[in-house]
């Protein structure tokens, strides 16, 4: 069992560090802005908009090495458990934290995995938008993380747009086409007591920053 | 080895190289200390990439022909997938990219193994005839011509205009010259690199007149002549050392290659100003993105590559 373990380490180590790393910087190529904001410690969330399976695979890329162990993608466990062989993947080498989308009973909170993961200081990256919505379009975002943030205040919610990678790989496509997709990092929120002004805030933020760049249409 | 890649000359010819970056360097720094109110926080940034450029450009050369023609590949890669990244595309046309990407590794083989006719055709005809044809199997018609057109012009400057680079080395070494094609190659690439930095040189100092103002507001008719003058006068100094070409020759090689590289410029300049960016990508601090960099060459390698060809071969 501990054996296992340290293998799954160092695979998803190999994985992060040198296959997705050759892959986003060579066929990719990534444009970053305000790296310096993205969170140096843990706990800490990372919010992005979600276009693409690549967005984690950037994101976990553009954070410090020295965190790797303790980053993990907020999943849907129904989608990335459905098979064995998936849910390896998913759980050992992506490494995500699955959430349920669906309650079994009125009063289950779906995000109590997710604040057992910031108690133990482990840096989570969150789509607010709730699923891979329409490519490159920015969807309305979901309550959920409003109200993680508002019961860890002290723990800084960064907000990132990406740009590009759901020309790279949409959803429901496997042929991975080069672009060159742009990072954009906000200046961290923290929770508040109004979740609707939070999400309100976060949601202008992330229009602040598409404002920074021109993004080309694709239709 | 006895590769034209190690030949003396090319050797000095890339010290030069350095001598003339340690120069810029100690004059930057100089600048910097003398008047520490002006800000030269750009030019230093270029100057550093212009380290690194060289410093790769070099060992690219160095290391054999076929690290050469990846090398220009690469170049080639990374200028179609900025163009592509920066233009409007059709979701329809995900896998007619992935073909034309293809198109890169096939025309720089054709380079590398000297087959000029087909080197020359095979994206003008080829790859013009077959990617409308993907896209007529894909069936999204809207924006058809429009996508079809940008996805050549991108194919043609990208990567048929750049790849000339690369034929260029491929040459064999006409009896009056010791360097080859490698010298070629040296002499387009630093000729049409130091018209650049000579116009922008010229502009800053003497310019006054816009020569291109709605396309290019900050280029000068000053610099523009300043650069064809510099150039000309380095292309008939270098011509005896990398090139077979003789005085009146080397003369109308650096017209041509300072006129050519000032039209490339202003070409990508105007793509820019039509697609509302700045620059064309961060890859570079300082200059901007690879465009940036290559756009006098889209222009100056395929027109001195048929001045040579032309006359020699």
């Amino acid at each position: 069992m501990v054996v296992m373990n340290l293998i799954n380490r160092l695979l998803r180590y190999v994985f992060y560090r040198v296959v997705v790393r050759l892959v986003v910087l060579i066929v990719l190529g990534l444009n970053v802005r305000h790296r310096e904001r993205l969170p140096q410690k843990g706990p800490a969330i990372v919010v992005a908009n979600h276009n693409s399976h690549l967005d984690t695979m950037v994101l976990i890329t553009l954070l410090p090495a020295r965190l790797l162990s303790k980053i993990q993608p907020v999943a849907a466990a129904d989608y990335f458990l459905a098979t064995p062989r998936k849910a390896w993947f998913a759980l050992n080498i992506v490494g995500i934290l699955p959430i349920k989308r669906q309650r079994k009973t009125p009063d289950e909170d779906l995000l109590a995995p997710c604040y057992k993961a910031l108690e133990e200081g482990r840096v989570l990256i969150f789509f607010p938008e709730g699923s891979r919505g329409e490519s490159e379009r920015l969807a309305a975002f979901r309550g959920g993380i409003a109200k993680l943030a508002k019961r860890f205040p002290e723990v800084p919610v960064t907000p990132v747009l990406l740009h590009g990678l759901g020309k790279a790989l949409p959803k429901g496509e496997k042929l991975l086409v080069p672009f060159f997709c742009d990072v954009f990092v906000g200046e961290p929120l923290f929770g508040t007591k109004d979740r609707g002004s939070f999400i309100h805030q976060l949601e202008s933020r992330m229009a602040e920053l598409s404002q920074e760049g021109v993004f080309p249409p694709w239709e | 080895m006895n590769t034209p890649h190690m030949s003396p000359v090319i050797l000095w010819s890339l010290g030069g190289l350095f001598g003339i970056l340690i120069a810029a360097t100690a004059i930057y720094f100089f600048l910097k200390r003398t008047r520490p109110t002006a800000d030269f926080a750009e030019i230093g940034l270029r100057i550093r990439s212009w380290w690194i450029m060289v410093f790769v450009f070099s060992l690219a050369m160095l290391l054999s022909r076929n690290v050469s023609l990846c090398f220009f590949a690469f170049i080639s890669f990374l200028a179609l997938k900025e163009y592509l990244s920066i233009i409007p595309t059709r979701r329809a046309d995900r896998r007619v990219l992935l073909w034309a990407y293809l198109a890169i590794p096939v025309q720089y083989f054709w380079a590398g193994i000297a087959w000029y006719g087909m080197f020359i055709i095979f994206i003008p005809v080829y790859v013009f005839l077959f990617l409308p044809l993907c896209m007529v199997n894909v069936g999204e018609t809207r924006d058809f011509l429009r996508s079809a057109g940008t996805l050549h012009w991108g194919l043609m400057t990208m990567v048929f205009s750049i790849s000339h680079m690369a034929y260029l080395l491929v040459l064999p070494p006409v009896a009056a010259s010791g360097a080859g094609g490698s010298g070629l190659l040296l002499y387009l690439v630093f000729l049409t690199q130091s018209n650049d930095v000579a116009q922008f040189l010229w502009g800053k100092s003497l310019g006054r007149r816009k020569i291109v103002p709605n396309v290019s507001p900050n280029k000068t008719l000053e610099g523009f002549l300043g650069g064809v003058a510099t150039t000309t006068f380095l292309a008939v100094l270098l011509s005896g050392l990398l090139t077979p070409l003789n005085f009146p020759l080397a003369l109308l090689a650096g017209i041509l290659i300072s006129m050519a590289g000032f039209v490339g410029d202003v070409t990508i300049s105007a793509i820019k100003r039509d697609i509302g960016v700045k620059d064309s990508g961060n890859l570079l601090p300082g200059h901007g993105g690879i465009l940036d960099r290559i756009d006098s060459l889209t222009y100056s390698a395929p027109l001195f590559f048929h001045f040579i060809h032309y006359l020699y071969y």
